[in-house]
């Protein structure tokens, strides 16, 4: 590469000048030696045309640490090499022309313990808008043990918050109500109710439920908890009702935390756009008030969807884990959201496991060892019913709350029909699991079978057991072909 | 009323046939599998009575059976469940809980309300058989 | 319900039947493993076709009653009596009695507790891990203590006996031990007695066959006999079959890593540069050295040689020091 001698007009000698730099400023290091204890990044980077790949990966690991556009003498007053991030390895994309994954290291000195906001202005603090690149993405991170240790995690977890429901060896099951909008406190409640004592474990608010005029937010965690109670007495189980506390600042949202509290509420949601401080605040709250934390990832799909511009949402997913929530929506492959049924498990490893292995089909770039922090539970949500218990519970195993709103709402019977008809599709469908019949293939005859002693159930399954929502996804494998959700 | 804690209890009762197929499929995940019972099923109750140890060790389900006959005939009348607990790291927990015994008829919960302060209201369950009778006479036979 | 299913002039084919199950295989295995043991064999053959007959009459319908499986081994110890159980266990498990086909080996300590209330739970839990396979209760007869009448061992017995006639399909007990002590077991347990379909008695192996043994074990290691240590190992079996605690092919494996020791310090002490088969061959020297080969043993341990140390020790306290 020459040096920047010619004044440059078109974009290929626009930016070959400053991206040189970066590579020449001991960004780019392919003989680098990762470290157990560094930070790694891969990023999907699609140069500008005339850009090399190689100066792109040496600007983007260059932006997400120290440097700027230019040299500065005072690097020399610190110890620069150690603090420049590295990128180290750079692989086109299977067939995917013109982007490139690249990765990128990054010393454990470089952030502040416990933090996610440090973490991510860091990693996605400005790279995301670099000229030389047309788009970027960041696909993983690999969070060294060290790093895990300084945050606490959920603050319940997956094994304590079974406990404490006294529910152990099949998914759980939630609903959230509808509409969304314009119910008073008193009918939102009788919802609460019907679907409770129908069979469900849990009710849900939804994101944009906070304290509208139709309904201030202390009538609905009264009538909410009204329902809650009443259903348990009606059924001798734990029940409850995901409580949005999401407000417009921390105070009110600690308030509204604390009332939920104050009535018995054993879960509170709040919506991931409250932003990294806020949901780490109110997790070590939760932590001190025995509350499981309930995250709707409400906003995620400005920036997860697009394959090539964004952060992932198994990025989103690690910094949640660490952040500390304990339920996370991650995508329900077979449902009316963008999700293939790869990716999406990926994201269910990525909350679930003490060590996440390297897998690329399902987009996991490295081995990531959780440190004995605890496990987040999965939430399917959204465009699911009855009729694919079999697909969902082979996808997703026990460990996931399986929402069906619509599904147990719209039901032709009612409510608590509704909320019966998943409750005895899903025993059903585990009960032959364990009993070793491949549920996959027999699941439709299970159900039909589950059916013969359960009228909601069938009624159910006449009304939505062809619905399907075949669409293509967006966000899918790049390393396999991706195979659909019937 | 029926109450529906544990995995399985929005179907029909379970045959001999089907528990010992359950934990059979405990025992294939290394579970170690245990009896417990209770006249006392407000659903905070978290310690039922054990039938006996947990069963580690078992090859085969014919021995979890036998203990829950043995249960079964020396508590009758009563709430029976069957816990599958997993040892492994992460886990250290029960992994499948479900009821294999309860008495013919289930009087169920009142829901006791406490009214307080800016329309709150603190909420207690009260179990109409412990209400009633003594621990060990609680449900007819 | 007697009616018969097939026709009388139905043919079976009882080989297909054996091979699909894959007895064949077990029985190959057993061949293979053990020496010699001719009768057992035989019986175990015998034993394997009866429930292969039975299984099939039970298919066509010709009823006959569920067979007993209950058995005892007698035979003097080291004769092969565990190695029997885990192939009979296997035998039992392809043929559809056992679910599982594992053995739990168990004695008198697994069963029998300290005080009162201690021995029903114990035996209840070793039935439970045994059911679906094969529960093999070495030395039974200790169970049954009649010289002090309190023994807790009688309650075992009883719940054994009631497992044994109730849950026949859930497992199979096999009670081994010497043939004259299980005799008058049997005698003052005639319910056990009744209750034991099999026996199968197990001959002490001749010293042509222990030699059998001894080469077998030795080339699992990777070692062997020269021609001078062959020679003193047959005289080897002839002295020690005479003396006390003699217990065939487990005597036999004794003996072994005793000399295994004996040449590993032979070519230490040796302080010549040794060859890969000098490592493997085990000579006169490491074998007539066993304490078998000198009458008066020395008795003090002050006065003993460093290398007769061990020989020297009380062959009553630990057993199996007496095949060193």
């Amino acid at each position: 590469m020459g040096a920047n001698e010619h004044v440059a007009i078109d974009a290929k000698k626009r930016y070959q000048a400053g991206v040189l730099k970066y590579a020449q400023m001991g960004y780019w290091d392919p003989d680098y030696e990762v470290k157990d204890t560094d930070v790694l990044a891969v990023f999907r980077i699609t140069p500008q045309e005339g850009v090399d790949p190689i100066e792109a990966a040496a600007a983007v690991a260059g932006e997400s640490s120290t440097a700027t556009w230019t040299v500065v003498w005072t690097d020399r007053l610190t110890a620069c090499d150690k603090y420049r991030a590295k990128a180290y390895r750079i692989d086109p994309v299977p067939g995917q022309a013109g982007q490139y994954f690249c990765q990128v290291a990054y010393d454990l000195d470089l952030f502040e313990e416990g933090s996610i906001a440090n973490l991510t202005a860091s990693i996605i603090g400005n790279v995301f808008s670099f000229k030389p690149l047309l788009a970027c993405r960041l696909e993983d991170m690999r969070l060294p043990v060290a790093y895990v240790k300084t945050f606490r995690g959920p603050p319940t977890g997956i094994v304590v918050e079974r406990e404490r429901l006294d529910k152990f060896g099949r998914p759980l099951l939630g609903a959230t109500m509808k509409p969304k909008l314009g119910l008073s406190g008193k009918n939102y409640g009788r919802v609460v109710y019907e679907a409770l004592t129908g069979g469900l474990d849990f009710t849900k608010d939804d994101e944009n439920i906070n304290s509208q005029n139709f309904m201030h937010w202390r009538d609905r965690f009264l009538y909410c908890m009204e329902g809650v109670n009443q259903a348990a007495a009606q059924t001798g189980e734990i029940k409850g009702h995901y409580l949005n506390i999401t407000a417009g600042t921390m105070e009110e949202m600690v308030k509204r935390a604390e009332f939920a509290r104050d009535l018995g509420s054993c879960i509170v949601m709040v919506d991931l756009i409250v932003g990294w401080t806020a949901i780490q605040s109110i997790s070590h709250w939760c932590r001190e008030n025995d509350m499981i934390l309930h995250m709707h990832r409400a906003g995620h799909g400005t920036y997860t969807r697009q394959k090539n511009h964004g952060v992932s949402f198994r990025v989103i997913a690690k910094w949640l884990r660490l952040a500390g929530v304990d339920h996370l929506h991650a995508g329900t492959a077979v449902g009316k959201l963008e999700g293939d049924p790869m990716t999406v498990q990926g994201f269910y490893n990525v909350c679930r496991d003490t060590v996440t292995r390297q897998d690329l089909p399902r987009g996991l770039f490295f081995d990531q060892d959780w440190a004995g922090i605890k496990r987040v539970m999965p939430v399917a949500s959204g465009g699911i019913h009855a009729g694919q218990m079999h697909q969902l519970l082979d996808l997703f195993g026990d460990e996931v709350v399986l929402q069906f709103g619509g599904g147990t709402i719209g039901h032709p019977m009612g409510i608590q029909a509704g909320a019966q008809a998943n409750r005895v599709a899903l025993e059903a469908m585990v009960l032959a699991r364990n009993e070793g019949r491949d549920i996959l293939n027999e699941g439709p005859d299970i159900l039909k079978a589950a059916a013969e002693h359960c009228r909601p159930l069938r009624a159910a399954l006449d009304t939505w057991g062809e619905v399907t929502f075949d669409y293509t996804s967006t966000d899918t494998s790049d390393f396999v072909a991706t195979p659909t959700a019937a | 009323m029926r109450i529906t804690q544990g995995a399985f209890s929005f179907l029909p009762d379970l045959t001999d046939a089907q528990i010992a197929a359950q934990i059979e499929y405990c025992l294939r995940n290394d579970w170690a599998v245990a009896i417990e019972f209770t006249d006392d099923p407000h659903p905070r109750n978290t310690y039922w009575s054990m039938w006996g140890h947990p069963m580690f060790d078992l090859a085969d389900a014919a021995g979890a059976m036998q203990a829950l006959r043995e249960c079964r005939e020396a508590r009758p009348g009563h709430y029976i469940r069957i816990n599958a607990f997993d040892p492994s790291a992460g886990w250290e927990s029960v992994r499948l809980s479900f009821i294999v015994g309860r008495p013919a008829v289930e009087p169920g919960f009142r829901l006791v309300r406490r009214e307080g302060p800016g329309r709150t209201l603190h909420y207690t369950l009260e179990s109409y058989a412990v209400g009633r009778q003594p621990e060990g006479e609680r449900y007819a036979t | 319900m007697t009616q018969p299913l097939a026709a009388p002039t139905d043919t079976i084919d009882l080989a297909a039947e054996y091979r699909e199950a894959g007895v064949a295989d077990v029985l190959d295995r057993l061949d293979a493993e053990l020496v010699g043991l001719a009768p057992v064999k035989r019986r175990v053959r015998e034993i394997a076709a009866l429930l292969l007959v039975d299984r099939v009459r039970e298919r066509l319908g010709l009823a006959s009653t569920p067979p007993s499986l209950h058995m005892c081994f007698t035979g003097n110890p080291g004769t092969g009596k565990t190695t029997l159980a885990l192939r009979m266990a296997e035998i039992l498990q392809r043929l559809g009695y056992v679910r599982k086909g594992h053995v739990v080996a168990v004695t008198r300590d697994d069963l029998v507790g300290q005080f009162i209330g201690h021995t029903a739970p114990k035996t209840k839990d070793v039935l439970k891990r045994a059911m679906g396979g094969v529960l093999f209760i070495d030395e039974a007869y200790y169970l049954f203590r009649p010289e002090n009448e309190k023994d807790y061992g009688q309650e075992a017995i009883e719940i054994l006996l009631q497992v044994m006639e109730n849950q026949r399909d859930d497992l199979v007990v096999i009670l081994a031990g010497y043939a004259d002590r299980m005799d008058r077991f049997f005698e003052s347990n005639p319910g056990m007695k009744s209750r034991i379909a099999h026996h199968v008695e197990f001959p002490d192996y001749n010293n042509a066959e222990l030699a059998q043994i001894a080469e077998r074990m030795l080339a699992d290691w990777n070692y062997r006999f020269d021609a001078a240590g062959r020679a003193a190992f047959d005289d080897y079996l002839h002295h020690r079959r005479a003396k006390p605690h003699f217990a065939n092919a487990r005597s036999v494996r004794n003996a072994l890593d005793r000399m295994r020791l004996r040449q590993a310090l032979r070519l230490f002490d040796g302080a010549t540069p040794v060859a890969a088969d000098d490592l493997q061959i085990l000579t006169a020297a490491d074998v007539r050295a066993s304490r078998h080969f000198h009458p008066t043993p020395p008795t003090l341990v002050g006065q003993a040689p460093p290398d007769a140390e061990i020989d020297a020790y009380d062959p009553d306290r630990i057993p199996e020091r007496s095949d060193y």
